[in-house]
């Protein structure tokens, strides 16, 4: 199957604040009762969203300018725990198409790549100042060019982490990989003819 | 040029380099269950491609499975749903199922080892974080997404990244009371939730190659806790003693065989390491969390950190400076891929041995599998934990993350074996999870509160 090439990403923002945030919160296990992806995207932070609601809060998820928002902006450890997919996919079916964030964890990132959900890294100081820029004004475009290495937002840039496979995945549009994984198969079986153990 | 374990068992199965930089991987093992595969199965029809290896895929149910009635339909519509397409997958693709009337059903990363499928030097990936279990045996094993689980499925390939090696020794003789659960939690209370990021651990040292395979399994089923997709112990007696006998582990000549072979994968020694921490085990003691993630942790006799993160503690109700002993539960709860195997429910059952759960404590014991299950029977721990009021269930995944019924009301306390006091993890999205070894949980049920398990029993030490 041919992916589209992800060249850049832009869009409004939703800021995200907290180190550690666990695919158990963007996603929790009740609605992993599913056999499809479809509809994850009405829960995605169910439960925090709920909990800010009950005090008296608005969870950024649910603030008026997160409306038709592309662009996700978090902190340290993103995605940490359970594999579940339905996390990033909870989150690309809610209209993100890219994360900026601080640091992921490795399952999430895998996950993400994917589906052609962009997770960037920005060092810690450069994130503090984009999310300061967002929360200043949540309406402001933030793009991310994965080209050229650099994210952008309000007249101000900073250069991006991307691991060189990740960036090769996007731009080329391989991040399925499926496809590759079957061409020239007899390599493969080559492989498997050679291992010590069978069952 | 002397090698890790992880470089010799990579190197065995890498098919070529990818385009992206990737190597893409060969997976010996494939481990499925009913919540991550069902949309796996329907990319691969939806391509019209075929399971590539199904006699190297073993499925199972576990997530979602009742631990109290098992008669089927189940009362909840979609687990029966969930449970019905992975049987009707299995059965188009002609992939081994141990489903609830095979004796062999369990949770994934308890049955693969305990059927011998788990064998060194192998890749085994599962579409489950604590895939990172099956490392006790010499193994590399990721925990992999649902797409990754159609591309194995399709592929018997993995697009992987090599992986930087941190080994992480551990020397000397635990005190008594201080179990493997102590050893790994105070690793990641050290190296931090976010630690092993890009890193499979390797555990060595004496202390690490005394513990049975039944430890070795704790440690490294937590490693994704520490951010290490992977965590592995070089194969030794031990693991080749585990081993023998199983049902599908070599057997006569071949075993020979493969002993011999097993002994070679470990790390060579002057192997090059990408970082090396060590630990003192005298200095473990018994752990308990105080917070919302696994790196939050203190010893029991400890007071919670005066920097301690004010969302965690506003979110379990906790001050910092506050002593963890004497903290209040409601629920105990005995299981899990971490610490739901026979000799998990052994040092359980000895604190409990004679005694009553508190009044206000619901405790229950949820065997990692039906193996497990059945051969505690036969010791007659399941009376023990009976008569001190356990309730003694079928076996699963249960309260670990509570896709089933059993689950936490409201703020419940839980003292709980498993591996993640995540916000909701044990389904109430209030509800408050702090992790400890089985015989910690056990002591928890009988004081109703947490309470340092050497003050129950006196434990020998070793
Ligand atoms: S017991 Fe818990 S951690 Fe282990 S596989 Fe089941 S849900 Fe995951």
């Amino acid at each position: 199957m041919e992916n589209s090439a992800i060249t850049s990403v832009s869009g409004h923002a939703i800021v995200l604040r907290g180190n550690d945030i666990d695919t158990d919160r963007i996603i929790p296990a009740r609605f992993l009762k599913t056999v499809t992806f479809d509809g994850l995207d009405a829960n995605v932070f169910f439960d925090d969203r709920a909990a800010m609601r009950r005090d008296g809060g608005v969870h950024p998820f649910d603030a008026p300018a997160s409306i038709g928002a592309t662009m996700l902006i978090v902190n340290k450890n993103f995605g940490c725990g359970s594999s579940r997919e339905h996390a990033p996919q909870a989150l690309y079916r809610r209209g993100f198409r890219a994360v900026v964030g601080e640091s992921f964890a490795d399952i999430f990132f895998s996950n993400s790549l994917m589906i052609g959900l962009a997770c960037v890294s920005l060092g810690a100081d450069d994130i503090e100042s984009l999310m300061k820029i967002v929360e200043g004004n949540p309406a402001l475009v933030v793009a991310v060019n994965l080209e050229s290495g650099v994210a952008t937002a309000g007249g101000k840039s900073w250069p991006i982490q991307l691991p060189p496979h990740a960036r090769h995945a996007l731009i080329s549009g391989q991040w399925d990989g499926a496809g590759l994984l079957l061409q020239n198969y007899a390599d493969v079986e080559a492989v498997d003819a050679k291992l010590p153990y069978s069952f | 040029m002397a090698q890790t374990l992880f470089e010799k068992v990579w190197n065995q199965h890498a098919v070529r380099q990818l385009p992206t930089g990737q190597t893409q991987l060969y997976i010996g093992l494939h481990l499925i269950h009913e919540v991550t595969s069902p949309q796996a199965f329907d990319m691969l029809r939806a391509r019209g491609w075929t399971v590539r290896a199904p006699h190297r895929t073993f499925a199972t149910v576990d997530h979602i499975v009742p631990t109290a009635s098992v008669a089927r339909p189940f009362q909840d519509a979609m687990a029966e749903q969930m449970t019905a397409a992975l049987e009707k997958s299995c059965l188009e693709h002609k992939i081994p199922l141990f489903d609830l009337s095979s004796g062999r059903q369990g949770i994934v990363h308890v049955i693969g080892p305990e059927l011998g499928l788990t064998q060194p030097g192998m890749t085994i990936a599962c579409g489950d974080s604590h895939t990172s279990t099956h490392g006790a045996f010499g193994a590399l094993a990721f925990g992999i997404g649902t797409s990754q689980v159609r591309d194995v499925l399709a592929s018997q390939c993995l697009a992987m990244t090599p992986l930087k090696v941190r080994r992480i020794s551990v020397s000397g003789n635990l005190a008594a009371g201080v179990y493997a659960k102590d050893i790994i939690l105070t690793i990641i209370q050290r190296l931090g939730v976010e630690g092993g990021v890009g890193f499979a651990y390797e555990y060595a040292g004496d202390t690490i190659e005394r513990l049975t395979m039944d430890e070795r399994m704790t440690i490294c089923n937590m490693s994704i806790e520490g951010g290490a997709r992977i965590g592995y112990v070089n194969p030794d007696e031990t693991t080749a003693d585990y081993l023998a006998g199983r049902l599908f582990a070599p057997i006569g000549a071949n075993f020979v065989a493969a002993k011999k072979r097993w002994a070679a994968l470990a790390s060579d020694p002057g192997a090059r390491y990408d970082d090396e921490v060590s630990f003192r085990a005298e200095e473990i003691a018994p752990t308990v969390t105080w917070g919302t993630n696994p790196g939050q942790s203190i010893g029991v006799g400890d007071r919670l950190p005066a920097g301690a993160d004010p969302d965690s503690l506003a979110f379990m109700g906790f001050r910092a400076g506050q002593p963890i002993a004497g903290t209040k539960v409601d629920v105990a709860f005995i299981g899990s891929c971490t610490n739901g195997r026979l000799s998990d429910l052994r040092e359980a059952a000895r604190v409990i041995a004679g005694r009553k759960v508190a009044p206000n404590v619901r405790a229950m014991v949820v065997p990692g599998s039906q193996a497990v299950r059945k051969a505690a029977e036969k010791e007659g721990l399941h009376e023990i934990f009976q008569a001190a009021g356990f309730d003694w269930r079928g076996a699963g995944c249960s309260m670990c993350l509570a896709m089933n019924p059993d689950r936490l009301n409201g703020s419940e306390v839980c003292a709980s074996s498993s591996n993640r006091n995540f916000k909701g993890r044990q389904g109430s999205p209030t509800g408050r999870t702090l992790l400890m070894s089985p015989a910690m949980v056990a002591a928890a049920a009988i004081e109703g509160a947490v309470v340092d398990v050497r003050k129950i029993l006196t434990l020998e030490g070793r």
